[in-house]
């Protein structure tokens, strides 16, 4: 440990004395999931209270996933407290102080795991070793819980508010190396904890990024332009500016692409409503006729193009796929399609800055706050640690708030009014229209089955969104896209069409489209075999093995007897029997690996005459390792995982690129899912697997999809290519 | 102009536009930020708000169409005998994810059950078929209206 960083723990140590006793520790950090990268840093997550309370802070952004409840559970596990003892508080972004900060790709739980349970146990460590000290004793002698420490031969017994000014002069113990606990002797990780805001929420109390309060607030509504990538001609703003109430008018640039021209008015007033009403007597010519070019129209003749032509890019190649379609027993073809889609979090985007003095304090319902700051420095010509940023509770992210177009839109309001705090706020039409799009795609699949039905060659040709040939954000497909590593003879190719649409990760993104298009072609294959689909995935699965799977911070390893096991274990949940239905009524079954987790799923439906489809039930059996942590919002998860997928596949939800602008605007044209589109019931259990916990807020939603596809066409026998599902095309 | 509007008991002075809506003088002129704004048209119900005891989205609602009667938000409404059972049928079930929709849930829920004491499955699909929940708390929504209502698993409505 060098002097820099003892004097910054010593700092911290001073800075967070004030309202009491505090225990300060370094938390060395360790990214279970990128191990190899540089990821030590200082920390302090732990506060010991007065009256033996004790107070943790959670770092990453709280998006609904419960994260605010569950890293506190690490660390109150081993720091040996009663949950009853916790307050918790959400902590400003700082990475260097807490390690990585966000909330995306199920990836706080594998990559806290270990580090925050360290973290409570180091604490209790230095605890331990302030009583022993005290008391003339060996620590191994010590015992805690409830948050004291006895030694129980003296019968003397010390809280941790009696023991934690000592403690924080204890020197900090390598935290790779303090011992953890037995799982076994968990007394709150595998417990349900009902989320810590819940009764706050009940009440109506001031959580969100929309609720901030600062003295002297004013408002902004934006005006963007509507095609993406479009520039203000010109602006005439006089009438706005004649209207009363209106403070300002600010040209700002969008966000969208920082770097690029000034494509948004941002009209400020001290009522958000007073603001956005202005909007009508803005006058702004576009310089869009470039970005206008583009639409959806477009993307779909761009797309039977590219068909016709053959992939312009090589994903996969192994063996050779069409010499051993051309000697194949059965060939199966089928093209699939899916839709851009908008996130629709419930919060309309928005945010929140204070500019002053060459400093800029923001409060942002962010996913991922860092890249915000590095944003904002740039537009704004500050250095970083010039920016605070305060993390607010978020009301839904799904993806939408790993951009951070709203807080770079908000500095530059900001910086043109310093000293008054100012709200943005887009209008759900903003939102629908601003988004960062789950990007279309389309898959070309051919298959070849021997004469045993034995799957011998697939090929696909992905197609979907891009620039000068490089995939568009979230418009990737992996070489490792299940189940090429289980095959002799794979082909996958992409075609990147010319596209000026923002696009980005929707909650499972990748796998949201391609669980839906692989496992909605393989039921077809597995028909072709003569097997239902579990026994044709068993088939193609083989022998226990472990294959590599994903690429980047993606990549996992990927084991087919885990895989095996979720298949078997929702099979017999359901009692599935094979194919069955018909007259309506269906039964479809998919299995999906992404981030880590392995879930299969059973979907019954029932279609009625005018082709509405409802789901009648779902079963999902999901293995995310050793250790369920929170089981209460495990089922939560996995529950809210299914409707999603319910929403993509059967509400109508299907964004349309026209003029170079997405042309939803509210929940009337992108719906959302409504308490009837919801299952009378999702059963829920987990295999418990010798691995590490990894994340649960999107695993267990990419099989719902094919799930519902395949069940209507055991229903109706119509394959559903395409989404979202279109009822007419089911009479 | 001034407007005088009956919120959560008291009588609240506001000098703002009547045609402003009432989601956003609640939210910006008397300091009640729990009533949320979602989709501004009323299709989304995160604005719910009771006045004179329907559930009303607040969004679509001048302040002049809510001058003169009873208006009921959701810091209030556990003060009210349905709207009590509701918050605590809410938080025993953690009925909520991200949260943001739950201030119109549980607007929309007491309403119901102030009409409707025991509701079944199609009446509560029916009532809350107006509020969006983006996380899907669906499952937990009919539980926590029944468990309010004193329903029981498996017994008839």
């Amino acid at each position: 440990m060098t002097d820099t960083l003892d004097m910054d723990r010593r700092s911290l140590i001073k800075a967070t004395l004030i309202g009491g006793l505090v225990l300060s520790f370094d938390a060395r950090m360790a990214f279970a999931a990128t191990a190899g990268q540089p990821a030590t840093v200082l920390n302090a997550f732990i506060r010991i209270n007065a009256d033996n309370s004790v107070t943790i802070g959670a770092k990453n952004p709280e998006i609904g996933q419960g994260i605010k409840t569950m890293l506190p559970m690490l660390i109150a596990e081993e720091l040996d407290v009663d949950w009853a003892q916790v307050h918790i508080e959400q902590t400003i972004a700082d990475d260097k102080r807490y390690g990585a900060q966000l909330a995306g790709g199920s990836f706080a739980t594998p990559m806290n795991w270990l580090p925050m349970r360290q973290t409570g146990a180091g604490a209790r460590q230095m605890l331990v070793q302030a009583a022993a000290a005290r008391w003339n004793v060996e620590a191994a002698t010590l015992t805690t819980g409830g948050g004291k420490v006895t030694h129980a031969a003296s019968k003397r017994t010390a809280t941790y508010a009696q023991l934690a000014a000592d403690a924080a002069r204890q020197a900090a113990p390598d935290l790779t190396k303090v011992p953890l606990k037995d799982p076994a002797a968990f007394t709150i990780i595998g417990r349900s904890k009902p989320g810590v805001d819940t009764p706050a929420i009940v009440a109506g109390k001031p959580l969100f990024g929309i609720d901030v309060a600062q003295p002297g607030l004013i408002h902004a509504a934006v005006e963007i332009c509507p095609a993406y990538g479009g520039t203000i001609r010109s602006l005439d703003d006089a009438a706005v500016k004649a209207r009363p109430g209106i403070l300002a008018v600010v040209p700002i640039n969008s966000g969208y692409d920082p770097k690029g021209a000034n494509d948004a008015v941002a009209i400020v007033a001290e009522s958000w409503w007073v603001a956005d009403q202005a909007r009508a007597d803005l006058k702004i010519a576009w310089a869009d006729e470039a970005a206008r070019q583009y639409s959806s129209a477009g993307f779909e003749a761009g797309a039977t193009a590219a068909f016709a032509k053959g992939p312009d890019a090589s994903i996969a190649k192994i063996g050779d796929a069409d010499k051993a379609l051309a000697g194949a027993a059965k060939r199966v073809s089928a093209r699939y399609h899916y839709p851009f889609l908008a996130h629709g979090t419930l919060e309309p985007q928005n945010c929140t800055a204070l500019f002053k003095d060459g400093q800029i304090e923001i409060w942002a319902p962010t996913q991922l706050p860092e890249p915000g700051r590095a944003l904002v420095a740039a537009a704004l010509g500050i250095e970083p640690a010039a920016i605070t940023i305060n993390l607010t509770r978020i009301g839904g992210g799904f993806g939408r708030r790993l951009s951070n177009d709203y807080m770079v839109m908000v500095a530059q309001i900001a910086k043109a009014l310093p000293g008054r705090p100012v709200k943005l706020i887009y209008t759900r039409t903003d939102d629908l229209r601003h988004d960062f799009f789950r990007p279309a795609g389309w898959h070309g699949f051919e298959a070849g089955l021997d004469a045993q039905g034995k799957l011998i060659a697939l090929k696909d040709h992905f197609v979907s969104l891009g620039k000068d040939g490089k995939p568009s954000q979230g418009a990737t497909m992996d070489a490792t896209e299940f189940p090429a590593q289980l095959l002799e003879h794979v082909a996958y190719g992409a075609t990147y069409l010319d596209s000026n649409v923002p696009t980005g990760f929707l909650r499972a993104p990748m796998s949201n489209g391609l669980s839906y298009a692989f496992l909605g072609f393989l039921d077809e294959v597995a028909l072709a075999a003569e097997l239902d689909l579990p026994e044709f995935l068993r088939r193609t699965l083989g022998e226990p093995r472990t294959i590599k799977s994903g690429a980047g911070p993606m990549a996992a390893e990927f084991s087919t007897a885990r895989a095996r096991a979720v298949i078997d274990k929702v099979c017999a949940m359901a009692n599935w029997q094979g194919r069955s239905g018909g007259n309506g009524k269906g039964r479809g079954f998919a299995f999906y690996f992404s981030h880590r987790g392995y879930f299969a799923e059973v979907v019954d439906v029932t279609v009625n005459r005018g082709g509405g489809v409802q789901v009648d039930k779902v079963w999902v059996a999901g293995d995310v390792g050793s250790q369920i942590i929170n089981p209460i919002n495990a089922l939560h998860q996995a529950q809210g995982s299914v409707i999603d997928g319910i929403a993509q596949t059967l509400v109508g939800q299907n964004v349309q690129i026209v003029d170079g602008s997405a042309n939803r605007t509210n929940f009337h044209d992108f719906p959302l899912a409504r308490i009837n589109a919801a299952p009378r019931d999702i059963v829920v259990e987990f295999v418990l697997s010798d691995n590490p916990p990894t994340g649960l807020g999107e695993p267990a939603l990419p099989p719902v999809i094919p799930a519902i596809a395949n069940a209507i066409f055991a229903a109706t026998g119509k394959r559903v290519r395409s989404l979202p599902v279109v009822p007419a095309q089911l009479v | 102009m001034a407007t005088t509007l009956s919120i959560n008991g008291k009588e609240r002075r506001v000098d703002a536009d009547p045609q402003k809506p009432l989601l956003w003088v609640l939210r910006e002129d008397l300091a009640l930020p729990g009533t949320k704004f979602g989709c501004g048209m009323g299709l989304c119900g995160a604005c719910t708000v009771h006045i004179d005891g329907k559930a009303t989205r607040s969004c679509i609602t001048p302040i002049s169409a809510a001058a003169g009667k009873t208006i009921t938000t959701i810091e209030y409404v556990a003060t009210l005998p349905a709207g009590q059972k509701i918050s605590e049928a809410w938080i025993a079930l953690d009925v909520p994810q991200c949260g943001y929709c739950q201030p119109g849930q549980i607007m929309s829920a007491t309403a119901l059950l102030a009409s409707t004491p025991r509701p079944d499955d199609k009446a509560i699909d029916a009532a809350m078929s107006g509020n969006i929940c983006r996380c899907a708390t669906y499952l937990r929504i009919r539980a926590a209206i029944k468990q309010a209502a004193g329903i029981t698993e498996g017994t008839e409505a």
